[in-house]
């Protein structure tokens, strides 16, 4: 369990164990933290990933498994990298440090390497982290390389373990590093894996924040762009180590995560608002996915089933490659004849018509006693504005409910009456009967 | 996504079948294509893995790096791949038709005839997906500067000699994929996307079979079930049904059948290398077969991609040609005889980057082709034409009235005549906008908007009407006609030239000469 002991007396700890279940829980990586930001609107992910459940298990209870899995020889091409880097006294991944962060020259300070007991537990090695870190940061001539350090974040009241590739600290200041396979060809990296390691090394600073601010005895700096004095704040720029060209040589490159930071923070600070979420639930839902005899999840999938319906989803196709419940929540939304099965942009374009069947009923001009044409053509940007609703936890109940828009009858008109025409011009020019 | 495009998703969702969103074939298809799956080695981008490629869809030809981190081994794999690909490539460089240009002087500045050759057509590619488009270009990219054996300074690991004229040319045809409208490398999820609309989102497309699914869905499945099968159906192993398109493999089948056909082939290597002289045809033997089931393995699970690729082929011919298609097919094949030249005389190897003379080059094209794309489309596809139409850009319509007016203010009289339409279209027409006549004479014609209410616009017809008084006759349309205007111009308009390279100061990537030849094949590559 990772939930600490002080936590368990805390109401909103209780409930989130109540959803999981006996079932251990799933701690939140960098990886789901980032993913979050993908995807903020969406209540059923802020939950489950709040209350620790196994989203793959519940996938596969369900019946819709996820689809996702490594290559061995991906993994093995990682290893591969990772240790050629650590060779020789990690000469190869020094030599790009050196150069970016104005380290001492080849020759120079040998940097300190710590032990930071990696075979502990995650908590043991949390506070040997935190230790190393205090005493690297009050040493301002030295430099240590902290390899796969492991560092503590709160998320919705509970503690999150993260452990980033590598944290240089020199002169006061950490840098988090982090290691990746993909290469960088013609000095040009494929910019969405970029953007998606931005994502993860910011979790890792903003974790690294709160331990500088902590070993400072302070709180850590309110705005997302401020720059913390502690000794030990990092960088709010991180090293990315990749691959050069073709080759295993690794090249590094500095990557500004501010924006991404202000993502993660704005996102995390909406997971502490999961009571208001946990509010909404029906009093005795669980997630509980206890095995019985046979190892199997004892609860009937149909329990399980409604469980997670009673946690709205905002689903978008691209929910499908990054979260584990995708092929549920599209399924779902298929039956639901939501629009969103069709794209993000889809809902905007349609105002407040939520369900394909409303949509198709406007367009043949059957569900809506809008005369067409109607005289003045909308400009696009206005429908979007209107329609568009992310849907966040604050107003909650607005995703089930088409009603509830401020309103909706002179929107859903507007865009009716567009479908209608959109129709009619699509019917002659495919030469089938205009209504 | 224009909202005729969502409209036709939704009426997939509702039919369980793909809808049509073009009622003719926008691109070029080859004769002759040449199909190619190429498939990457995962976790290693630009690592080949296999590829099985072939312009007969009953012979399909399969070549695989047997151990995907073994240089030799690749470059074999690439010296059989040139070996099939290039041979069709330079099938089409000998027939040529000539075609007559004038060119300036460079010392009278006069214009001089020339007698240019234009080869006759043009080899294709069609692959399965946008992935499989980067994968060929990073195959281009990291064999197009290898040296060969007869080099002068061939380094540690030459290459075959045809491995970096393959690289050259596959650069060459990724950089065209990238210009609007071109089709001499096209993405199958691509092609079909543009002419049929299915109950999914784009991201969903992207899976070629599951895109597929939506044209033929066997008997009591809708659409969308048969494309969660082809996405997400797996047999007793946990494998794929339908293995993916590339350029990755299914994960599990790589752990499943891959990596342990691969360690099969290794071990046998390794027995050969180390068996006793009596033995080694045992040994020869053991590899030749654990080859061929690596050669099985990869062909079960490339062969269900390539028949989805001549389905989609299939379904596409199945589309009249648009009418505009041979005039951007000449583009495509002035892009090949141009890359032939090059290769003829010798030419170094396209640079790693482009200098900022080509790039901007580069830019200015793809802008004006995706420009004259946008024209060509609209007047070949009454569907394309309603896209603009729903986006106010034009309208259509019956004329109800003719008014023959004459410019006088000249020597002599002109025909200014008026033309009203009933037309149910709204454009952002304000009196005195200049409108372009579509469909109409065969020369261009111009027109201004004289009045606009709703369902009825009046125009002022300008040109294309001959330099008599009267117009030519079928020049002005008659009552009852039906006409079509465009708000916007139906030939591409020309940007300024670009200066020559020559000319380029120093601040915009002049002066001459400073684009420094790329270095050459210094790559460690393991």
């Amino acid at each position: 369990m990772n939930v600490s002991h002080p936590a368990q007396a805390d109401p909103l700890a209780r409930r989130l164990a109540e959803l999981r279940g006996p079932t251990p829980q799933r701690s939140l990586d960098a990886r789901a933290l980032a993913a979050l930001a993908a995807n903020p609107g969406c209540r059923r992910r802020a939950v489950l990933d709040a209350a620790g459940v196994d989203k793959a298990a519940v996938a596969q209870q369900l019946g819709r498994p996820a689809p996702f899995g490594q290559s061995p020889f991906a993994i093995a091409r990682g290893n591969v990298f990772e240790a050629r880097l650590k060779d020789d006294g990690y000469a190869a991944l020094l030599g790009p440090l050196r150069q970016l962060l104005g380290l001492p020259p080849e020759g120079g300070t040998p940097p300190t390497v710590p032990d930071l007991l990696p075979r502990a537990t995650p908590a043991v090695r949390a506070e040997r982290t935190r230790e190393v870190l205090a005493a690297a940061a009050a040493d301002l001539d030295g430099w240590t390389l902290l390899d796969h350090p492991m560092l503590r974040l709160t998320v919705a009241g509970s503690l999150a373990y993260l452990e980033p590739d590598a944290v240089v600290v020199h002169g006061g200041r950490c840098t988090v590093v982090e290691i990746k396979s993909f290469p960088v060809l013609d000095s040009v990296a494929d910019p969405a894996k970029v953007g998606a390691a931005a994502r993860q090394a910011a979790v890792y600073v903003l974790a690294l924040q709160e331990t500088a601010a902590l070993l400072a005895g302070r709180s850590a700096a309110a705005g997302p762009y401020q720059v913390d004095e502690f000794p030990g704040s990092p960088a709010l720029t991180v090293l990315l180590v990749c691959p050069q060209d073709f080759s295993n040589r690794p090249t590094a490159a500095a990557v500004d995560v501010r924006r991404e930071l202000a993502t993660t923070r704005r996102q995390l600070a909406r997971l502490t608002r999961i009571d208001q979420l946990l509010g909404a639930l029906p009093a005795g839902t669980t997630f509980d996915l206890a095995p019985d005899s046979t190892g199997a999840p004892a609860r009937p999938a149909e329990e399980l089933a409604a469980a997670v319906a009673a946690v709205p989803a905002a689903y978008s196709p691209d929910c499908l490659s990054a979260c584990e419940l995708g092929f549920h929540c599209r399924a779902q939304a298929r039956c639901a004849d939501a629009v969103e099965q069709l794209g993000r942009g889809v809902r905007g374009e349609l105002g407040s018509i939520r369900t394909v069947g409303e949509a198709l009923a406007a367009a043949e001009g059957t569900g809506s006693p809008v005369p067409v044409p109607i005289p003045v053509p909308a400009p696009a940007s206005r429908e979007r504005d209107g329609g568009a609703d992310p849907g966040g936890p604050t107003d909650p109940g607005s995703d089930a409910d088409p009603g509830s828009d401020a309103d909706p009858g002179s929107d859903a008109d507007e865009a009716a009456a567009r479908l209608a025409y959109a129709a009619a011009l699509r019917a002659e020019a495919l030469g089938r009967p205009v209504r | 996504m224009s909202l005729l495009n969502t409209l036709a998703r939704l009426e997939a969702v509702r039919s369980g079948r793909a809808e049509p969103l073009a009622t003719v074939r926008h691109r070029h298809l080859s004769e002759r294509p040449m199909v190619v799956v190429p498939v990457a080695a995962a976790g290693e981008e630009g690592a080949p893995l296999a590829v099985l490629l072939g312009t007969d869809r009953l012979a399909p030809r399969l070549f695989i790096v047997p151990q995907p981190l073994n240089r030799t081994q690749r470059f074999d794999f690439l010296a059989a791949f040139a070996g099939e690909l290039l041979p069709y490539l330079e099938s089409f460089a000998d027939a040529v038709e000539q075609i007559e240009g004038s060119e300036k002087d460079p010392e009278s500045g006069e214009k001089i005839p020339v007698v240019r050759e234009l080869c006759a057509d043009a080899p294709q590619l069609i692959v399965p997906n946008p992935g499989a488009v980067r994968h060929l270009a990073l195959l281009g990219r990291s064999t197009r500067f290898r040296r060969t054996a007869e080099d002068a300074d061939p380094g540690p690991y030459p290459a075959p000699p045809q491995v970096p004229l393959l690289g050259r040319w596959l650069t060459h045809l990724a950089e065209r994929a990238q210009v609007p409208g071109s089709s001499m490398l096209l993405p199958m999820t691509g092609l079909l996307a543009r002419h049929w609309a299915t109950g999914q989102s784009h991201l969903e497309d992207q899976h070629l079979a599951a895109q597929l699914a939506w044209h033929h869905p066997p008997d009591g499945l809708t659409g969308a079930e048969a494309a969660e099968r082809a996405e997400t159906g797996r047999d007793g192993d946990g494998r794929l049904l339908h293995p993916p398109a590339g350029p990755l493999t299914d994960p599990r089948f790589d752990s499943q059948v891959l990596a342990p056909a691969i360690t099969r082939h290794d071990a046998a290597l390794a027995a050969l290398r180390q068996a006793a002289p009596a033995d080694t045809d045992r040994a020869a033997l053991h590899v030749k077969r654990a080859l061929e089931r690596l050669h099985e393995a990869l062909e079960a699970e490339l062969l269900p991609t390539w028949r989805d690729l001549w389905q989609g082929l299939d379904l596409l011919r199945g589309l009249p040609p648009a009418a505009h298609l041979p005039e951007r097919w000449e583009g495509d094949r002035w892009s090949y005889t141009g890359h032939r030249d090059r290769v003829a005389a010798g030419e170094p190897p396209q640079p790693r980057r482009d200098d900022a003379v080509t790039a901007a080059r580069k830019l200015a094209q793809r802008e004006r082709e995706q420009a004259r794309l946008d024209i060509q489309e609209a007047l070949d596809d009454p569907l394309a034409m309603a896209g603009h139409r729903l986006a106010g850009e034009a309208f259509s319509g019956t004329v109800t009235e003719v008014v023959p007016e004459y410019d006088t203010s000249g020597r002599s009289p002109k025909p200014r005549p008026l033309v009203t339409l009933a037309t149910p279209d709204r454009p952002h027409a304000d009196p005195g906008r200049e409108v372009h006549r579509a469909g109409g004479p065969p020369t261009a014609q111009r027109a201004e908007i004289v009045a606009a209410a709703p369902g009825e616009v009046t125009v002022r017809l300008l040109s294309g009407m001959g330099r008599k008084k009267e117009p030519e006759p079928g020049t002005v349309p008659e009552v009852g006609e039906r006409v079509v205007f465009t708000l916007f111009e139906l030939t591409a308009r020309q940007s300024a030239p670009l200066p020559e390279p020559d000319d380029t100061p120093w601040t915009h990537g002049g002066p001459p000469g400073a684009g420094q030849s790329s270095p050459v094949g210094s790559e460690e590559w393991e």
